[in-house]
C-alpha cells in the first residue's frame, strides 16, 4: 500500500445522507472506493445510494470489516461522530468537518490517546491514494499514481500542490490533508514518519502556515531521522498580520517562532528544498532531482 | 469574537472570578454618579475599547497627555476623566495609528496592590489541553516575556478527563512565591478561571495584571476575553455582549454572508477559495512586487450570491486597484464562481482589471461562461500566470 488507505481499505461515511455526505460518497464510489455501507441516525434499514444505511457506527462494524469512516457531520455533532467511531475501533477516522468548537476537540484528543484510532482531521480535505481510495472532498480528476507523498494543513492548497505534481509527471503516492485545526488528529511527523518508511513514495511535499509550532517540530523531526527523501516544502501566510485569523482557527502568529518566515528557516537548515512561491512546488522538486 | 474589559469581568464574576466593584458610563455625568456609588477615597477611570495598551497609550487629540485608564481622587476628578476619554480617539499598541473611539469608560474602584502577576488560559496546541500560562512579570505584554525570559513563564496543563484540580493551583503558586492565604485564595481563583473558560467556550481569557492585595487576596485587575467563534452556537446570549462598532464594517458584512474577510492595506482585492490557498495568494502578489488588500475566502459550499457579496466587499475598499480570483474547485465548481463572478463584474460595472484562475471541478464550464460574458475579464492558467497578470495590469491601469 502507499499510506493510510488502499484499493482493500472497506471504508463507511457518517453524516451519509446529508448533501455533504451524499455527494462526496459518490464521487468516492465513481473513484474505485470500496464504500461499505453508511450512518445516519434514525434511518437505519433503509438504502442509500445502493448500500446499506445504519444507526450507529456499532452496527456498521457488527455487519462489515471496516477499515476507515468518513465524517461529514455537522459542527455540532462532529465530535460526538468521532467519539462513536473510536468507541467502535475504527482504525482510520477521517473528519472533513469544518468548524467544531475546540473545547469538543480536547475532549476528542483524550479519547484518541486511550485507543487505537488514529484521526485525521477535522477541517481537512481527507485522504486519496490516486487510483485505490479517496476519501474526503478533493476532486480525484487531478490525480495521478506516481512518487510524491503530499501532506498538508490547508485543503485548496493540497490540491496546488497535487496538480503541479502531476503537470510536472511525478504523480503521488498518497495526499494527506491534516487540517487547520488548532487540536487536531495527526500532526506532520506522523505523516512524515509514514513517508519515509513507504517504499512507494519517493519524494515528499510538505505545505504549513502560520500559527503553531508544528512545522518546526516536523523539521527537527527530519533532520534527526537517518532516512532522507527529497522534500519540498511550502509555508502559506507569509503576508499575514500578526495576531488576526486567517480562516483557518489555527492560523493566528502570536508568538516569535510561529511565522512564515521562522518555519521556513526551520525547514531549511532540515534540509528541505523551500519553494518561495506557491506556484513553485512541482519545478523546485524537478530542480531538486536534478541535482 | 472579543468583548470589552467590564463585560469581561461581569461573566468571569458568575463564575467566582474576584474582580473589583464597577460600573459602566456612557456619559461624564454616568461616570460622576458611578462614583458616587463606590466606595471611594481612590477610583479607576478605563477607556473601554476593543485593544491593549490603554494605559501607555494616548488621545489622538492630546499626545502629550495621559493614557486611557486613569486615576481619580473623587467623583469630580472620575467625570473630568470621563470627559477626556468618552468621545475622543485613543491609540494605543493595539491599535495602530488610526486608533479607536471611546464610547464608555469603566468607573472601578481602587485597589491596595502589593504584586503584580500574569494569568492566561488557552488552548494549546501540542498538548491538545487547556493551559494555564503564569508569570510574575505583571503588566507586561506575555509576547515580550516569551522573547526575553521565557524560563519566567509558567505552563500547567488540564487533563480534559479530570479537569481542575487542587495540585494545579499549587504548581503555579509555588512558582509565583505566593504562601499562605495567597496561595489558597490563587488556588480558588484558578479553579474560577478554569471553570469560566470550559463554560464560555472561550479561546483565550487572559488576566494582566491579576493583583496580590496588601491583604492577600488575589483579583482580576484587568480581564481580558476571545471567544471560540465555533462555539457561539452554544451561547446565544452572548451575542448581546458583542460591540460592531469595535469591528471593521467590511468584516461585519462579509461575516453576514458567512465569508472569511480580513482587511489587510494593499491594492490588489483577492477572492479565493480556502484559507491556505488565500494566504499563498496573498503571498504570491507579494513576490510579484504589489501587496494584497485583503484575504477572503469564500468557502467550500459558495453560491453566486455569496461570490457577488464578495466582490462588493472587496470593492468597497478604495485602495483596491485590480482584483484577483482564484478558484481550485474541490467542493466548489468552478460554473458557479463563473457565474457569480460575471454577474457582480456587471452589477458594480467594474472599473478595475479583473484577472480570474480557475481549476479543478467544472473547470472547462466555468472557463466558458467567463469567455460568453464579453467582459473584460483576464484569463490566467495558474497561480504564478495569475499574479503576474493582475500586478501588469494594475501597472498598465494606472
Amino acid at each position: 500500500m502507499a499510506i493510510l488507505v488502499d484499493a482493500n481499505t472497506q471504508v463507511i461515511t457518517q453524516g451519509f445522507t446529508g448533501a455533504q455526505g451524499t455527494f462526496h460518497t459518490e464521487q468516492a464510489i465513481a473513484y474505485g472506493t470500496k464504500v461499505v455501507g453508511g450512518v445516519t441516525p434514525g434511518k437505519g434499514g433503509t438504502r442509500h445510494l445502493d448500500l446499506p444505511v445504519y444507526d450507529t457506527v456499532w452496527q456498521a462494524c457488527q455487519a462489515h470489516r471496516v477499515d476507515a469512516t468518513g465524517i461529514y457531520v455537522p459542527p455540532p455533532f462532529a465530535a460526538d461522530a468521532i467519539l462513536e467511531a473510536i468507541d467502535a475501533g475504527i482504525p482510520l477516522i477521517i473528519c472533513i468537518t469544518d468548524g467544531i468548537p475546540v473545547l469538543d476537540m480536547v475532549r476528542v484528543k483524550r479519547a484518541l490517546s486511550c485507543s487505537r484510532s488514529r484521526l485525521i482531521g477535522p477541517n481537512c480535505p481527507g485522504v486519496i491514494t490516486p487510483d485505490a481510495c479517496k476519501i474526503g472532498i478533493m476532486p480525484g480528476h487531478i490525480h495521478r499514481l506516481g512518487s510524491v507523498g503530499i501532506v498538508s494543513r490547508s485543503g485548496t492548497l493540497t490540491y496546488e500542490a497535487v496538480a503541479q505534481t502531476t503537470m510536472v509527471g511525478l504523480g503521488q503516492s498518497s495526499c494527506v490533508g491534516i487540517g487547520g485545526d488548532p487540536v487536531k488528529g495527526t500532526d506532520f511527523i506522523e505523516i512524515l514518519e509514514m513517508f519515509l518508511a513507504d517504499p512507494l513514495t519517493k519524494q515528499i511535499v510538505m505545505i504549513g502556515e502560520i500559527g503553531g509550532q508544528s512545522e518546526i517540530e516536523a523539521a527537527e523531526f527530519l533532520a534527526r531521522n537517518p532516512v532522507k527523501k527529497p522534500t519540498v516544502g511550502f509555508i502559506a501566510g507569509a503576508t499575514a498580520p500578526p495576531g488576526r485569523r486567517m480562516g483557518h482557527a489555527g492560523a493566528v502568529i502570536s508568538g516569535g517562532m510561529d511565522t512564515a518566515a521562522a518555519k521556513m528557516e526551520a525547514l531549511r537548515v532540515a534540509g528541505v528544498h523551500v519553494a518561495d512561491s506557491p506556484a513553485a512546488l512541482g519545478s523546485t522538486m524537478i530542480e531538486v532531482l536534478r541535482g | 469574537m472579543n468583548i470589552h474589559e467590564y463585560q469581561a469581568k461581569d461573566l468571569l464574576k458568575r463564575y467566582g472570578v474576584a474582580v473589583l466593584d464597577g460600573y459602566i458610563a456612557w456619559t461624564p455625568d454616568e461616570a460622576e454618579a458611578a462614583a458616587a456609588k463606590l466606595p471611594g477615597p481612590i477610583y479607576v477611570v478605563k477607556s473601554q475599547i476593543h485593544a491593549g495598551g490603554r494605559g501607555a497609550g494616548h488621545f489622538a487629540d492630546d499626545p502629550d497627555g495621559k493614557g486611557g485608564v486613569r486615576i481619580a481622587r473623587s467623583a469630580a476628578e472620575v467625570k473630568q476623566a470621563a470627559e477626556a476619554m468618552i468621545g475622543h480617539v485613543l491609540v494605543t499598541k493595539q491599535t495602530g495609528p488610526a486608533g479607536k473611539t471611546v464610547h464608555r469608560v469603566y468607573v472601578e474602584a481602587g485597589c491596595d496592590i502589593a504584586r503584580e502577576l500574569y494569568l492566561s488560559l488557552l488552548v494549546d496546541r501540542s498538548s491538545g489541553c487547556v493551559t494555564l500560562v503564569a508569570s510574575n512579570e505583571g503588566g507586561m505584554e506575555i509576547e515580550t516575556v516569551a522573547a526575553s525570559n521565557p524560563e519566567k513563564i509558567l505552563r500547567v496543563s488540564v487533563d480534559p478527563a479530570t479537569g481542575i484540580s487542587g495540585f494545579h493551583g499549587r504548581r503555579l503558586a509555588g512558582g509565583l512565591g505566593l504562601t499562605g492565604r495567597q496561595a489558597v485564595s490563587f488556588g480558588k481563583f484558578v479553579t474560577a478561571m478554569y471553570a469560566a473558560f470550559v463554560g464560555l467556550d472561550c479561546s483565550v481569557v487572559e488576566i494582566n495584571p491579576m493583583v496580590v492585595t496588601g491583604a492577600g487576596e488575589i483579583i482580576a485587575l484587568d480581564a481580558k476575553i476571545a471567544f471560540d467563534d465555533n462555539a457561539l452556537f452554544r451561547h446565544a446570549d452572548l451575542e448581546k455582549l458583542r460591540d460592531e462598532a469595535e469591528e471593521d464594517p467590511k468584516e461585519l458584512e462579509a461575516e453576514k454572508h458567512s465569508l472569511n474577510y480580513v482587511a489587510l492595506d494593499g491594492n490588489i482585492g483577492c477572492m479565493v477559495n480556502g484559507a491556505g490557498l488565500a494566504m499563498a495568494t496573498m503571498d504570491i502578489i507579494k513576490l510579484f512586487g504589489m501587496a494584497p488588500a485583503n484575504f477572503l475566502d469564500v468557502g467550500g459550499g459558495a453560491t453566486k450570491e455569496r461570490v457577488m457579496a464578495a466582490f462588493r466587499i472587496i470593492l468597497s475598499d478604495p485602495n483596491v486597484e485590480g482584483i484577483l480570483v482564484n478558484i481550485f474547485g474541490g467542493i466548489m465548481r468552478c460554473d458557479v464562481i463563473a457565474d457569480g463572478v460575471v454577474s457582480a463584474a456587471r452589477e458594480v460595472q467594474l472599473s478595475v482589471p479583473l484577472v480570474v484562475r480557475l481549476e479543478g471541478t467544472n473547470v472547462d464550464l466555468g472557463k466558458a461562461i467567463l469567455a460568453r460574458s464579453n467582459l473584460p475579464i483576464i484569463a490566467a492558467d495558474n497561480l504564478a500566470d495569475a499574479a503576474e497578470k493582475i500586478v501588469t495590469a494594475v501597472r498598465e491601469a494606472a
